[in-house]
């Protein structure tokens, strides 16, 4: 267990490093921010609520779902595939640890790195910017912070899983960038999901996309009753779980047919 | 003259080099047409819930969009100069393109263009003239007349913000991230520029003009009278912002001094 904690502190001292980088990287989620804030006050215009939701909290929903997007975000899956375009996965093989498990205690160092550097941070001047209302029941608060727990969790196995497909396709760029695009849509990072058709929703709710932003945005704007909160993060857990077995049967059979290009 | 068949052999070179790899092409045009459906999407499932967007119905909207596209493309296209600082200033490249018997901005342009980005053109007009039959718009001579100075004058803004910015390398060597910033700022012209505030509104008309980029031209293309005045000067800022990103270049070059080898 050690040599993981290790990755994860290594990873987070390279992140710090670069710093610099996730500052501008505040504005530019600000800015994407203030785009959504202005077309939902478009949308809004006179009218009180959107399907008993208010202009605050849309807002709030907006801000909170660019924030924890900071935090939950990273390109694993981009390097893997370079890991195993450039021909390194040959030596990742014989190192003595397993290579999925040590991706994603990078991950986790990046994370922790993204939550107190950039999403805080983040979060705050946000909240400064834009008309944000805060939640004032710790409950919210705690199930908020349990939840995107689970949302980096989801959303690094994805990566892995994804990113693990490059040994079978060798070229699979297409496949992360549409990966990409789709996931904030399909997650409700760019418009919550009960806004979807009832029989779009009704798909979304067999797919594990939403636990990404959704749930937390939801948790954190005040749009979920309790008993909605306990099944969606109940709902998180499971499919974290689940989505250990793709990861597993992948890295499975690509450990047997592993064909190294270059290196 | 001798630009333009600097022009047509820089291209032919790089369609053959493209073509090499023609499936790239085709893969990356899908992604682009992919990211368009996503945005799209946006505004299809929230005119569910509101007729009008501060006065603009949902195919107005879309038509804006479309339009947008159609200049942007043209920018991305023959603007590619996000990696300036790094590959050019960092990596001493400008030293050659300053050996190079045309303007340097030129040089650069050449060497960095990617033609294939014009197949968003495509994907611009398609959405535009699918909204603008459902508004039933009417395109006469001198719409069409018009059309290519407004589309000419949007990627000039575009340009010449980003020309500005690249020029910024020529005087400090950090790296510098304003160019993504920017390129989320350029985003908000895709919508009608009345949906924001007053300061934003200011903003994106006089300094960092991307409302004429997609707003102010497409609207006059949806008979919005309100700002013919403003649609009619896309032309000219377009001139204004390019010819003074011109000679901030000129004056960036005249100040380089490299980096070493």
């Amino acid at each position: 267990m050690d040599k993981y904690f290790v990755m994860i502190r290594m990873r987070f001292l390279t992140m710090l490093a670069y710093r610099m980088e996730y500052y501008t990287g505040i504005i530019i989620y600000s800015i994407n921010i203030g785009a959504y804030y202005f077309l939902w006050k478009a949308i809004y215009g006179s009218q009180g609520e959107i399907g008993n939701v208010d202009f605050v909290q849309m807002t709030t929903y907006v801000a909170i779902g660019w924030m924890a997007r900071s935090f939950y975000y990273n390109n694993i899956d981009r390097e893997i595939a370079a890991d195993i375009q450039e021909g390194k996965v040959a030596i990742e093989l014989i190192r003595p640890y397993d290579y999925v498990l040590m991706k994603t205690a990078q991950a986790f160092g990046e994370g922790v790195f993204r939550f107190f550097c950039f999403a805080v941070p983040g979060f705050i001047i946000v909240s400064l910017l834009f008309p944000v209302h805060l939640p004032s029941d710790p409950f919210l608060w705690v199930s908020f912070f349990v939840s995107i727990f689970f949302s980096f969790l989801i959303f690094t196995q994805i990566n892995l899983a994804v990113g693990l497909t490059t040994f079978f396709f060798y070229n699979n760029r297409g496949f992360m960038r549409a990966k990409r695009i789709l996931l904030d849509l399909l997650s409700g990072l760019l418009i919550p999901i009960y806004l979807f058709p009832a029989w779009v929703q009704s798909i979304f709710t067999f797919l594990p996309f939403q636990s990404i932003s959704y749930v937390p945005s939801m948790i954190f704007s005040g749009g979920f009753t309790t008993e909605l909160v306990y099944l969606s993060i109940g709902k998180q857990l499971l499919w974290s779980v689940i989505l250990i077995v793709p990861i597993m049967l992948l890295w499975k059979t690509a450990k047997k047919i592993v064909v190294v290009q270059g290196g | 003259m001798r630009y333009i068949e600097l022009f047509l052999q820089y291209s032919g070179q790089y369609i053959k080099t493209r073509l090499a790899y023609r499936s790239d092409v085709v893969v990356g045009f899908l992604f682009d047409l992919l990211q368009q459906v996503v945005n799209l999407t946006f505004i299809f499932l929230v005119f569910d819930y509101t007729s009008s967007m501060n006065g603009w119905s949902r195919d107005e909207v879309i038509f804006i969009y479309g339009y947008f596209l159609i200049p942007f493309s043209i920018f991305m296209a023959f603007f590619n100069i996000w990696q300036f600082n790094d590959e050019y200033i960092i990596k001493g490249q400008m030293d050659r393109v300053l050996t190079r018997p045309i303007h340097s901005l030129y040089q650069v342009l050449l060497e960095k263009m990617e033609l294939e980005s014009l197949l968003g053109c495509l994907t611009g007009a398609t959405i535009m003239i699918f909204s603008g039959f459902a508004l039933n718009i009417s395109f006469g001579i001198k719409d069409m007349l018009l059309f290519l100075p407004f589309v000419i004058g949007g990627v000039l803004v575009y340009g010449g913000v980003f020309v500005f910015l690249a020029s910024l390398a020529f005087f400090t060597d950090s790296k510098l991230s304003i160019m993504p910033m920017m390129y989320n700022v350029g985003n908000y012209g895709r919508y009608p520029i009345q949906i924001y505030n007053r300061a934003i509104r200011f903003v994106l008309t006089w300094i960092l003009p991307f409302a004429f980029v997609g707003s102010y031209p497409a609207s006059y293309f949806l008979n919005r009278t309100e700002w013919v005045g403003y649609a009619l000067f896309t032309p000219i800022m377009g001139l204004i912002v390019f010819i003074i990103s011109i000679y901030f270049w000129n004056y960036g070059v005249k100040k380089y001094r490299g980096v070493g080898s």
